[in-house]
């Protein structure tokens, strides 16, 4: 198996014609990912801005084989298309999942955890533009506090909840990988791309991609915003990888919040108290995230095929 | 000729399916349902087929799964029963908008709230509009029938429509019965092989990639319904079509979505669909000895709907006697109106009155068998005798016959209730 990397990836296009917006980080991640696999791809994409802008008839954007899930059900289409490939015995083939965060942390949770329950060898691909997109920017389960959508105008603050852990979800599993990336690295998410391509069973990537209509940000913002993210330490670069985990950058300090957060108007009314909250729960997390590492380590790891 | 075994009905859907071969089986366990998957487990760990076994976390996720599969081209099955089916109900549509060609079976159960475990045919007759030809076994010999004719109903190319095989609850799905099982050769002789060819329409393709569950603007999404139910109304052909075959090839079945008994001299028609058929038969035997011309129409199939087959044998050239009165005897209540079978019916027989300027019969609804409520002989005899009551009575005489709130829709099993509280108004 040929190695993916930014400097391998081939012209060709899988995924063009369709109607995002300018800035997708989505568009643009899904386009990396058909990219780099390859043409021989079975894609599920769910109900929501994905299939919206792609499979309407008669013209479809995909260069592979490609089916809409109903909203809720992507892992279980996944799993029906693995099912037949397993009792065929087709090879050399990926089945990919590529679902927003209302798809993967709300609606589609169940089915998701069916799937990597069963250890379906399914690569699925949530990207997380931290809001229900498609039917106008509606407050989702993996959105961060602070942020106004439509249904949480005043901002996220009164919420208690933190976004979603999607990453320690799948990894809860006891599946082979899991692993964060964004718009902003990459090299980082193509390395990623190629380690869950290869393992066997199911493998999860938790990708940050700006929604510039949704977020208030520049059209040209989703290589900053995926780096300012990371630099502020709202968005660590972490990866599972049979029951080990590595955190990719460990920032000796952070970036002020102001670099990420200043570029987006959803963060506009957030004032000082606020964003001393977003800081302490974003150490907090961090805290966390470090002690999961250590208690990973101590543990003994789970068997490691190559 | 097969010795018979010794099936429950749902022993011997799980047969039918083991002789149908589906690449893929997705379940997710509903009581009365569960017996049909637990046979299916062991049939395959047992290597007795060769099918994938999926153990899905809801009903919702059995379906999304199979049509996955079903684009892949895959034969598929499930099973469900009541909450699930309605927990599913996204997915029929789904299904039957993407023309695949599913085959599920449904125990018919009662619909929360009350909780009741118990048979009635309020499930799948919430979802008659979804697309999916519905069929309705009276035994479980017609079940296991019914199954393998579904998927040659289903994988016909001018069809592709989902089929859903209904089964009562208990009554049928529990109760065991002699069942002639076929063999493997003969069933792979009858159906198309277990793959769909390369290229049927909604099934990827490994050289040419295909977008799938597309979404369409109003003018084409019209087309695409249209199509839709053009092939289920097309479906009516291609299943007498099968039964045929499957008559010629094992030698039994009923033909014809609707199967007439002692219809053609019956005064009193009494309509319903699947287990009870056979209560209903025992009482128009004995209606018959004491000279009453009563007569059986049961509908096998809801969907694609029979309503000529229905409109000849009620009114057909093949009738010595016209009929003086219709019962419609169902499981089901449509709230705040009727039985849902009862409207269908009462529909077909104005659109035949209409169309040929001749005057329909008067129809009465018979609620009966709710949340698994016993459908005695005695009542199938009151039922007739309503029915009789009926033809005799002046025109204006007729309102005695409607509970309060209702028009000509009786409730059956309301009797004790009724005693107990005399100074209720039940409705």
């Amino acid at each position: 198996m040929k190695k993916i990397s930014i400097k391998t990836l081939p012209d060709e296009e899988f995924f063009v014609g369709h109607k995002g917006c300018s800035g997708c980080g989505g568009t643009l991640i899904l386009r990396w990912t058909l990219k780099a696999l390859g043409d021989r791809c079975y894609v599920v994409v769910p109900a929501g801005c994905m299939s919206a802008i792609s499979f309407i008839y008669p013209q479809m954007a995909f260069g592979v084989n490609a089916m809409i899930a109903p909203f809720a059900a992507t892992g279980a289409v996944l799993s029906g298309i693995a099912a037949t490939i397993r009792a065929r015995g087709i090879r050399d083939v990926h089945v990919v999942g590529f679902a927003g965060d209302g798809a993967t942390a709300d609606i589609g949770l169940q089915s998701l955890s069916g799937a990597l329950d069963r250890r379906e060898r399914i690569l699925y691909i949530c990207y997380d533009n931290e809001a229900y997109m498609n039917t106008g920017v509606q407050r989702s389960g993996a959105t961060p506090r602070g942020a106004r959508t439509t249904t949480s105008p005043s901002g996220q603050v009164r919420f208690a909840a933190a976004k979603k852990d999607l990453v320690r979800i799948a990894a809860a599993h006891g599946i082979p990988y899991a692993a964060s990336a964004t718009t902003g690295h990459p090299a980082d998410f193509l390395r990623k791309l190629d380690r869950a391509r290869q393992v066997d069973g199911p493998a999860f990537l938790h990708v940050f991609a700006p929604c510039p209509p949704g977020w208030g940000c520049a059209t040209d913002a989703a290589a900053d915003l995926g780096r300012s993210v990371v630099e502020t330490g709202l968005w660590p670069l972490v990866e599972w990888d049979h029951g080990e985990v590595r955190i990719n950058r460990e920032p000796r300090s952070f970036a002020p919040l102001a670099d990420y957060l200043g570029a987006q108007a959803r963060f506009r009314a957030l004032g000082e108290e606020d964003l001393a909250a977003i800081a302490a729960a974003r150490d907090h997390h961090w805290q966390a995230l470090r002690a999961w590492a250590r208690e990973c380590a101590a543990a003994a790891p789970a068997a490691h095929p190559a | 000729m097969n010795t018979p075994e010794f099936l429950a009905g749902n022993e011997a859907v799980a047969q039918a399916v083991r002789l149908c071969r589906p690449r893929v089986i997705a379940a997710y366990p509903i009581t009365p349902q569960t017996t049909v998957v637990e046979r299916l487990s062991e049939i395959v760990e047992a290597g007795e087929l060769d099918a994938e076994f999926v153990h899905v976390e809801s009903e919702h996720s059995a379906l999304a799964l199979l049509m996955g599969s079903a684009a892949m081209g895959s034969r598929t099955f499930t099973a469900t029963s009541s909450q699930g089916l309605l927990y599913m109900a996204e997915c029929l549509y789904y299904a039957s908008g993407g023309r695949w060609p599913l085959v599920m079976m449904n125990a018919n159960r009662a619909l929360a709230l009350p909780w009741n475990i118990y048979g009635d045919q309020s499930d799948s007759l919430a979802l008659v509009s979804a697309g999916w030809v519905q069929a309705y076994a009276e035994n479980a010999q017609e079940a296991l029938d019914m199954i393998i004719q579904a998927y040659a109903v289903a994988e016909d190319p001018a069809i592709r429509t989902p089929v859903l095989v209904n089964l009562d609850g208990f009554v049928l799905t529990h109760t065991y019965e002699p069942v002639s099982v076929p063999e493997q050769a003969e069933v792979d002789a009858f159906l198309p092989p277990r793959d769909l060819p390369d290229g049927f329409p909604g099934t990827f393709r490994a050289d040419a990639p295909q977008s799938l569950a597309i979404t369409a603007g109003p003018g084409d999404y019209t087309v695409f319904k249209y199509q839709q139910h053009a092939a289920l109304l097309a479906a009516a052909a291609a299943i007498r079509a099968t039964a045929e075959r499957f008559r010629a090839r094992f030698g039994r079945g009923a033909q014809g979505l609707v199967e007439a008994w002692q219809a053609d001299d019956a005064e009193f028609v009494l309509i319903t669909l699947g287990s009870i058929a056979g209560s209903v038969r025992s009482a128009i035997r004995a209606l018959r000895e004491q000279g009453v011309r009563a007569g059986l129409l049961r509908l096998r199939y809801l969907r694609p709907f029979p309503a000529e087959e229905l409109g000849a044998a009620l009114f057909g050239s093949q009738r010595s006697l016209p009929v003086r009165a219709v019962g419609v005897l169902e499981k089901d209540i449509s709230f705040g109106h009727q039985g849902s079978v009862s409207l269908e019916v009462k529909a077909a027989l104005y659109e035949h009155a209409s169309r040929h300027r001749a005057p329909a019969p008067p129809v009465l609804n018979f609620v009966a068998g709710l949340g698994g409520q016993e459908i005695a002989l005695t009542d199938l005899h009151a039922m007739f005798a309503d029915l009789q009551g009926l033809a005799h009575s002046p025109s204006d005489d007729r309102r005695h016959l409607a509970a309060p709130g209702f028009t000509d829709v009786r409730f059956a099993g309301m009797e004790r209730f009724l005693e107990e509280n005399q100074h209720q108004d039940a409705a």
